[in-house]
């Protein structure tokens, strides 16, 4: 029977960021669509391609208008991949799903000069991560910006014990943790995770696909350990590393560890 | 400047009440006027440590609702004139707790006491979190055992944020309080040393109270420990924790092991 042969490896989640393009339309809706159209000329295929979200918040409209600005936005080759600010009545069946957590990433100008349309602004699109937010400043990369490489992250120092219950989140970058982690407490990094103290609760260091990310500890009694979504239990580890001054790293598909 | 006391634990059962009488009687023994609040609605228990379980009238949540004015609440203790307490409604939804009415009622004690020491209830929901919310001080009540060091640094964690100290970019004190501790069972490894306690928590030791009969019994008869015998090892381990409080120098020790072994880890501060 072939169910019984399923594959064993575990599926692997990562985070990913691209640079989205939000719309924020106007009422009246034909003379916003008009100025989009007139972008649109100056600058064709601007939109082709590119991640588009829609913002509704403030506007006060029906499911019915909704749909149809979709439609006639569609009718343009413009896709929208979700919608902010939209009250869950406003969003019917077959309609881009609802999005939130976005965080600004300055405005987005179209390739030629022309007159800057304020309605149009870049929000990074996060999946799990946010993205490098510094490229939205210069217009030439308003595209999707690159892969971070992993050697201009950004990094966070917390300077108090991390209690159970906490977390820290940081997929921007790398996570530094003077005192203990504890047990039920867990960090999220981006990029690798150093903790100065007992790592007694959950690090899981490059979590937006960084298999460069490592994990330091000055005592090593973690509840879990993850590099770029492989993790391992503290019952996997060699018992001797237990207690110790501990780094792990990540060695193609295998989580090592070794005395620091 | 009155001082606002958080009695608080996240576990249940761990002392938090006693500790709450104890620590209150042992301040007004001292002649400061201390008000003791319940916040355990629906489950108090205060008022029968304090024994004044049958001249309960009115109570937190009244005064909370402007049903009764706090003076009318308020009741005196028999035995020490400058004790009093404000218990907690058993009868009533703990709904009734609002984050405003409760602000009033703690700034309108604040103008009349030394010190105001509350009665967190178990677990971090809402009265949990509205007993530490304007609290200066927080006293957390752990025993040496691993659950309870555990919802001990949970509490811990949201004392740094969810009060209003916490809020205004202050740090709410913290002081660890050691209850039912039996030297013999953690030497022999049944339960945690004090300093692996106060190694995973990281914050200064106010006391250490041993496991005694003397607290069940105390208890039992309506008395805080620090009332029924001054002689008792937790009445003193208990009295030197209030002397800690006020800012008094007084060294660390457990009954049945060596004096002042402890002291460095009291002068230890994190968190």
């Amino acid at each position: 029977m072939s169910e019984s042969q399923t594959d064993k490896r575990p599926i692997r989640l990562k985070g990913r960021s691209f640079l989205a393009i939000q719309l924020s339309p106007e009422l009246p809706f034909e003379n916003w669509l008009e100025r989009l159209d007139d972008l649109a000329r100056r600058s064709t295929g601007f939109f082709l391609g590119r991640p588009i979200v829609l913002d509704v918040e403030g506007l006060d409209i029906t499911q019915d208008q909704l749909k149809d600005l979709i439609g006639e936005l569609g009718e343009r080759s413009v896709r929208i991949m979700g919608i902010e600010g939209a009250k869950s009545s406003l969003l019917g069946i077959g309609m881009p799903p609802p999005m939130k957590g976005g965080r600004p990433a300055g405005d987005v100008e179209p390739p030629e000069d022309g007159v800057k349309q304020p309605a149009v602004a870049a929000k990074p699109v996060h999946s799990k991560a946010s993205g490098d937010t510094k490229v939205a400043d210069k217009p030439k990369v308003a595209q999707v910006p690159a892969q971070d490489t992993g050697q201009q992250l950004p990094s966070i120092v917390v300077d108090r014990p991390v209690r159970s219950g906490q977390s820290i989140i940081f997929p921007e970058g790398d996570v530094t943790v003077v005192g203990s982690v504890s047990s039920g407490a867990e960090i999220v990094a981006g990029g690798s995770i150093h903790v100065y103290g007992a790592l007694r609760g959950r690090a899981m260091a490059g979590s937006v696909g960084n298999t460069n990310a490592r994990i330091f500890c000055s005592k090593l009694e973690a509840e879990l350990v993850a590099i770029d979504g492989l993790y391992k239990m503290p019952d996997d580890l060699d018992a001797g590393l237990v207690g110790q001054a501990v780094t792990i790293w990540l060695d193609g598909e295998t989580i090592r560890a070794d005395k620091i | 400047m009155a001082k606002t006391i958080v009695v608080t634990s996240g576990k249940g059962g761990v002392g938090k009440t006693t500790s709450t009488a104890a620590l209150g009687a042992a301040l007004a023994q001292r002649g400061e006027k201390v008000a003791v609040v319940d916040f355990d609605v629906g489950l108090r228990n205060l008022d029968l440590v304090m024994g004044a379980e049958r001249r309960v009238v009115f109570d937190l949540i009244n005064v909370v609702q402007g049903d009764a004015k706090l003076p009318q609440a308020l009741i005196r203790d028999k035995r020490c004139d400058n004790l009093f307490l404000l218990p907690a409604s058993q009868t009533r939804d703990k709904d009734n707790l609002t984050a405003e009415g409760v602000e009033k009622v703690m700034d309108e004690l604040r103008k009349d006491f030394d010190w105001i020491v509350c009665d967190s209830p178990a677990g971090i929901e809402r009265g949990a979190t509205l007993a530490m919310r304007h609290a200066d001080v927080a006293v957390v009540v752990t025993n040496p055992e691993v659950s309870s060091v555990r919802d001990s640094d949970r509490i811990i964690g949201l004392l740094d944020s969810k009060t209003a100290k916490a809020e205004n970019g202050e740090r709410i004190e913290k002081h660890l309080l050691l209850t039912r501790y039996d030297p013999n069972r953690a030497n022999r490894g049944d339960m945690l040393k004090v300093e692996d306690v106060l190694e995973i928590l990281s914050i200064p030791l106010l006391g250490i109270i041993p496991e005694s009969l003397e607290v069940l019994r105390a208890s039992n008869l309506g008395t805080p420990v620090t009332m029924s015998d001054n002689n008792s090892a937790p009445s003193i381990a208990y009295s030197n924790a209030a002397k800690r409080l006020c800012g008094e120098d007084v060294p660390m020790s457990i009954p049945g092991e060596k004096r002042g072994l402890f002291g460095k880890f009291f002068n230890r501060r994190a968190a």
